[in-house]
């Protein structure tokens, strides 16, 4: 007689744990009860990704990576839970971001030779809490989120698919602090609005916006307190993806002091 | 004892004012049809007229620097260079002028202007004029282009030194530009647009439209506009930013500030005071990154005070013109209501108000140094933008609550340091949410140094290597 399976309930991700909608509402993805994540979901993930950042963003660059690198091994020992085209993509992608933590500062940071006797340097660091409108493939969720947190930012990720959250499940046992990642399954129309015109999020990526016009109006939104924003892009997400998507939320920060006195 | 000076002032013979200019647009000077009056805001006399452009003036600025565009783009970088060197030079070359024209329109004084904006604005032009032909060595991509023609609309407080910062590294990279300089400063920039003819710079690659919001509106809104750099208030930032939402338009923003200077009890007093009085009377405190919040470690805060008054009481205020002058004129009548009603505010909320005994002139716009103690992060004075030459005093008791509070805004433009210890400047260094951070130092700056903030003081960064990429279509 055939074993009865055990099904998975896919829940939200928010602060390392995985908590239903508090709303109790659910949508269908592929047959399976996905949790709807509703505004109050939201305003919770962006206090976790916010608890999470001063830790997150002190961490040592060598350790943020070791993390990113794990995220890469816990992938690749779930690999059949994932689109079987794209997992290869997505583990390699991981350790590729892993690689970039403790150099992206040397890239993109400087000594700068000011005309006078001062010590002056600059170097990037995290933008904040960033929310992400995350694409529909599972490749472009690992790509937008892998940037966003291997220079110190955490995330509150706004996706659709079954597989963001058993990508949740990659990173809550990848020594990943909790809140770093937050993820909420549901829509994007009705969730990222309060992500973009939240007053505690510093950076909007609007990569997987398909509407122009909802595009619009959480740029819009993301106005009101100055929002670093990545507009809507299409993507072909097997390219070499350059370092703009870590520079895109990061701060440069110069540092004088005077020398000899 | 209080020391008197006679008046040392610079003559204002150099500079040659005309009655009445008109808008700059493809290399010559064409009439505008709004007029309207600059005024000196030291005397209220009228400087000259200026043309406020309309909406159809800056479509043909637009146009102008769109068609430039097409030849300037694919000028070699290293005759882009050239053109910028050629500036840069003039600009040595006429300092004094610039300087002296600077003070009058602007109400600085002239040991400002003559020792720190122009020779930075001449060395803004050197620096990026030497990157002109090195732009694949920028870490943008090995054939790094342009991106086409740039809005650019400036502020009035460093008004030549803003024209530098947005021209100079737009120019560099290929961009042609339509610059707005703000209403109440646009003398320098006009004569900027006579350097850029006597420097032979090809028609419609600078254009230049003076006025008022409403000309910036119609520029940030022109479809033909491929970049916004603006610098001005978080406010008006707000709305370009806004206005841009769903364009394909770049967008630069260099927006307000309140900045914490921090003062440890193993500071150097005597210097930290030197850099109290600079990050928050510089420039009569026009300045978004002014250190407008003096954070004090209480062990230090009476002594500090003390040594702070008695500074204060020896600065100079008038005559920008005047060689000894510390202190200038207030921009204008608008900016000097604005300061005056926050400075009710911290009046009727309860902090205390203090000024040294200072006669201020009779005509202009004036406002004594002023310092505000008793001040809590609640109370508006310590929250807001005053821009003017008023300090915010708070205290404090460890390194974690100096940091609390500093990061307690939603500015993040610079911060101030003063301490003898190096691994706190370090540490303090790495958890102050702001751009610049000056560690027993202040208000300095350096083309080759980035300048921008974090949070609600906007996003991109002027300067250095960095300030090229927001002229390059990096992505």
């Amino acid at each position: 007689m055939p074993r009865i399976k055990v099904r998975k309930t896919y829940k939200l991700f928010i602060g390392g744990a995985f908590p239903r909608s508090e709303s109790g509402r659910t949508f269908e993805v592929d047959g399976h009860n996905a949790a709807l994540a509703s505004r109050k979901d939201a305003r919770d993930a962006v206090l976790a990704a916010r608890a999470a950042f001063g830790k997150w963003s002190g961490a040592t660059a060598y350790n943020r990576g070791q993390i990113l690198y794990r995220a890469a091994e816990m992938l690749e020992s779930r690999r059949s839970e994932f689109p079987s085209e794209e997992v290869d993509h997505a583990i390699d992608r991981l350790v590729w971001y892993a690689g970039w933590a403790d150099k992206l500062a040397q890239v993109v940071g400087s000594a700068n030779p000011v005309a006078a006797p001062y010590f002056n340097i600059s170097s990037p660091e995290p933008t904040g809490v960033v929310a992400i409108v995350a694409p529909q493939s599972f490749l472009g969720l690992v790509s937008v989120i892998a940037p966003v947190v291997v220079t110190g930012n955490t995330c509150v990720v706004v996706a659709s698919t079954l597989e963001s959250i058993s990508f949740a499940e990659v990173l809550a046992t990848s020594d990943l602090p909790g809140g770093v990642v937050n993820i909420l399954t549901g829509k994007a129309a009705e969730v990222a609005p309060w992500l973009a015109s939240h007053d505690d999020v510093n950076g909007l990526d609007l990569t997987g916006v398909a509407d122009a016009a909802l595009a619009t109006s959480l740029e819009q939104q993301a106005a009101e307190t100055l929002k670093r924003v990545l507009r809507p892009a299409e993507v072909a997400w097997t390219d070499d993806p350059g370092t703009g998507r870590m520079t895109a939320f990061l701060e440069i920060k110069t540092v004088w002091h005077p020398k000899g006195v | 004892m209080a020391f008197e000076y006679a008046p040392a002032p610079e003559s204002r013979a150099i500079v040659d004012i005309k009655p009445s200019y008109g808008l700059f647009i493809n290399g010559e000077f064409v009439d505008g049809q709004d007029r309207n009056k600059t005024v000196n805001p030291a005397s209220e006399e009228v400087l000259a007229e200026v043309s406020w452009a309309t909406p159809e003036e800056v479509d043909a600025a637009v146009k102008a620097a769109r068609a430039a565009f097409a030849k300037w783009s694919k000028l070699d970088g290293k005759d882009r260079a050239k053109y910028l060197f050629r500036i840069a030079r003039i600009i040595q070359e006429r300092s004094r002028e610039l300087a002296v024209l600077e003070s009058l329109d602007n109400g600085k004084p002239i040991k400002e202007s003559r020792d720190v904006d122009v020779p930075l604005v001449a060395a803004h032009f050197f620096y990026y004029a030497g990157w002109a032909d090195k732009l694949s060595h920028a870490g943008f991509g090995v054939d790094p282009k342009p991106i086409g023609v740039a809005a650019q609309i400036i502020p009035w407080n460093f008004p030549l030194l803003m024209l530098a910062w947005k021209i100079a590294p737009a120019l560099a990279c290929g961009n042609t530009v339509v610059l707005k300089p703000a209403e109440t400063t646009p003398l320098t920039a006009l004569l900027f647009a006579e350097i850029c003819q006597q420097a032979e710079l090809p028609p419609g690659v600078v254009n230049i439209v003076t006025g008022a919001g409403p000309t910036g509106a119609a520029l940030v809104e022109h479809p033909d506009v491929d970049k916004v750099a603006f610098t001005g208030s978080t406010e008006v930032g707000r709305i370009i930013a806004r206005a841009v939402a769903g364009t394909p338009k770049r967008v630069t923003l260099e927006l307000g500030g309140k900045a914490a200077n921090i003062v440890f009890d193993d500071a150097p007093l005597d210097q930290a005071v030197e850099g109290i009085v600079n990050g928050i009377f510089f420039n009569q405190g026009h300045v978004c990154c002014a250190g407008s919040r003096l954070l004090v470690q209480e062990s230090v805060y009476d002594i500090v005070l003390e040594k702070l008054k008695r500074r204060m009481a020896t600065l100079r205020v008038g005559d920008p013109l005047d060689k000894n002058t510390d202190i200038g004129a207030i921009n204008s009548a608008e900016q000097l209501s604005k300061i005056k009603a926050l400075s009710k505010v911290g009046e009727d909320e309860g902090a205390e108000r203090w000024s040294p005994p200072c006669e201020l002139p009779s005509n202009g716009f004036w406002f004594a140094p002023t310092i505000f103690t008793g001040v809590t992060q609640a109370h508006r004075i310590a929250r807001e933008e005053i821009f003017g030459p008023v300090l915010s005093v708070l205290t404090f008791r460890t390194p974690g609550e100096a940091v609390e509070k500093a990061n307690n805004t939603p500015y993040g433009l610079s911060a101030g340091v003063w301490t003898d210890k190096g691994s706190r400047i370090l540490e303090i260094s790495d958890k102050l949410r702001a751009g610049v951070v000056w560690a027993n130092t202040f208000n300095k700056f350096d083309p080759a140094s980035p300048f921008g903030g974090y949070k609600e003081s906007g996003y991109g960064r002027e300067g250095g290597r960095h300030g090229l990429e927001a002229y390059l279509a990096t992505h």
